[in-house]
């Protein structure tokens, strides 16, 4: 498929999983009532396994659990914020506690990252899963930038056991990555951009930002982490040692255990010099309507406050 | 080995004597909601109605039990060690350290199947598990001992309507219904009766017995079981006494967390230690 192609993470993620479930039949999935254009292949090609739960995220990750237990792959799918918070303690106690003793393979699946559910207000913008979810122990936490990596999230999950997350973006986006084979999944990030000086460190739809940002500004490095539990720690430090300051940028609350905290913990145990400066949004839900542009421009998160911040870093 | 119900009876009367004896050297144990519950766990573990192999916990051909209401199941803990899940010596380390036997039973001991103490995920994962067993082709049964203040949570209903919805006819669920929550008869707090016709009105196959009848239990559990191919899951509601045997308890409301002394146990058990 042509890495030039616009595309859902998740129609690529459902489109593959749909291969493999040909050839698979331990692989369960499970909606809360969310559909996606691939979903209705699967669910003709695969009715019997194929459940929709109705909208309920604790029955959800109760049933999953119970599947998983008896040796099945299964994938739960629902809006972000709602399998992740209102689910939050059958995740807790069903998949992170329970996982610690028995194999449990559940990879769930939060659609609508950040605010890419633009106009639907503080309910349906998920800016605290990346945390909470990385809180929780035996949980992997993965945020791609786009629909390639996605797709290759699809044999690591069927096979890795133990609960995962994933967020997706709610938007059709362009491809980062041009070579499917390339994508690290044990090593989590890669280096987008080269640069000196200057790092952007993003996650998810804000890699796509950080890329625009070193196109205006050459020489701005841009780091693309795509799992933040687990990643390569002492990888990450490698890359980053190189630079004086490290901008990270994600669509979520900062300062509360997302991908800010993430580096911070690397800057710290590998005793880095360079500096930090978060993007995201600021202990603050969102109200306001407009374009995701320009939820982003109210909240010093859009390019123009990243150009900024930038510029006066280079010059001082 | 299946037992008749006179030994059924006199087993039922070690387990609950041993619970006692368990709750003396570990006072931090739930009593009285084990107490209610001795009875359903001795006919499901010795009456032949829950195949198990004590010498592989996780054997493909068991049926699987969850334990929903955990902390109420200290029962068990004897019934799992004369079955063979480990040695009888660890009932004398329950809650110490080092042991694996806590106050509330987790998967990390042989023969629980899952995390407990969080009310009100039995269901839910035990459809699962049904829908797991049924697609495997495997003609195991799935039961569930749930506590009747858990059906207060949102998501035992949400299961409820799911194996009803997905005809899930090999799952069981047993409510030890001893009328007490925490703080309050359940009719107080939040009324969750009547049990028979909110199940049958969600789509399952309700009976009621007294949770003590040894007979009456083996009867009916033997029924549900056996049913066959009905295409509604079941649910048996055992009419239970918190604290059964023990006056202190029985005449207590608070008595979920109470903690009962020396003396108090060796009058309600005749000096048997």
């Amino acid at each position: 498929m042509s890495t030039s192609i616009v595309m859902t993470m998740r129609d690529s993620f459902i489109g593959t999983l749909c291969d493999r479930m040909s050839t698979d039949d331990t692989i369960f999935f499970m909606a809360a009532d969310l559909g996606a254009p691939a979903l209705d292949r699967m669910r003709n090609e695969f009715p019997s396994r194929f459940i929709n739960v109705g909208i309920a995220e604790q029955n959800l990750i109760n049933v999953a659990t119970g599947l998983a237990l008896e040796g099945f792959a299964v994938y739960t799918y629902a809006i972000a914020p709602f399998i992740t918070m209102r689910a939050y303690e059958q995740v807790r106690v069903n998949l992170a506690v329970s996982s610690q003793i028995r194999p449990v393979n559940v990879t769930m699946i939060g659609l609508g990252g950040g605010v890419s559910y633009v106009v639907s207000g503080p309910t349906h913008h998920s800016l605290e899963d990346l945390a909470i979810m990385r809180l929780l122990p035996n949980m992997s936490v993965f945020c791609p930038s786009d629909w390639v990596v996605a797709a290759q999230l699809v044999d690591h999950t069927r096979t890795a056991t133990g609960p995962k997350y994933i967020r997706f973006d709610g938007k059709a986006l362009p491809a980062l990555y041009t070579d499917p084979a390339a994508v690290d999944i044990a090593k989590g990030f890669a280096q987008l951009a080269p640069g000196t000086g200057i790092c952007l460190v993003s996650t998810g739809f804000m890699s796509h930002r950080a890329l625009k940002v070193a196109k205006e500004r050459p020489g701005l490095a841009v780091i693309d982490i795509f799992s933040l539990k687990p990643c390569d720690e002492a990888a990450l430090a490698v890359a980053l040692a190189p630079y004086r300051h490290v901008i990270t940028m994600e669509e979520g609350f900062i300062n509360n255990g997302g991908l800010d905290s993430l580096v911070t913990k690397v800057v710290r145990e590998y005793e880095l010099g360079c500096r930090q400066y978060p993007i995201g949004f600021n202990d603050r839900y969102v109200f306001e309507l407009g374009s995701r542009d320009h939820l982003h421009a109210i909240n010093n998160m859009d390019e123009a406050a990243v150009i900024a911040l930038t510029d006066r870093l280079s010059a001082a | 080995m299946i037992m008749t119900t006179g030994e059924l009876s006199e087993k039922a009367r070690w387990v609950w004597t041993e619970t006692l004896r368990i709750h003396r050297l570990a006072p931090e144990t739930r009593v009285a909601s084990s107490l209610s519950a001795v009875e359903i766990f001795t006919v499901l573990y010795y009456g032949g109605l829950l195949a198990h192999n004590g010498a592989d916990p996780r054997w493909e051909g068991r049926d699987r039990l969850i334990v929903s209401k955990g902390h109420g199941s200290i029962c068990l803990f004897p019934i799992l060690a004369d079955r063979g899940y480990f040695d009888t010596t660890e009932l004398d380390r329950v809650c110490q350290e080092g042991s694996f036997l806590g106050g509330i039973p987790d998967t990390i001991i042989p023969g629980y199947e899952t995390i407990n103490g969080s009310l009100g995920h039995g269901i839910g994962v035990a459809c699962g598990m049904a829908l797991g067993l049924k697609r495997k082709r495997s003609s195991n049964h799935i039961f569930v001992v749930a506590g009747d203040g858990e059906f207060c949570e949102g998501s035992m209903w949400e299961g409820i309507m799911f194996a009803a919805h997905h005809r899930l006819d090999n799952l069981t669920v047993i409510i030890d219904n001893n009328k007490l929550c925490m703080l309050d008869r359940c009719e107080n707090i939040m009324a969750v009766e009547p049990f028979n016709r909110r199940f049958e009105a969600f789509g399952w196959q309700a009976r009621r017995v007294d949770g003590h009848d040894i007979p009456t239990l083996f009867h009916e559990l033997t029924t549900l079981k056996q049913r066959g191919a009905t295409g509604c899951p079941s649910v048996l509601i055992a009419d239970t006494v918190k604290g059964k045997g023990v006056p202190e308890l029985e005449q207590d409301i608070l008595c979920h967390i109470r903690t009962l002394t020396p003396a108090e146990i060796d009058r309600a058990t005749g000096g048997i230690q």
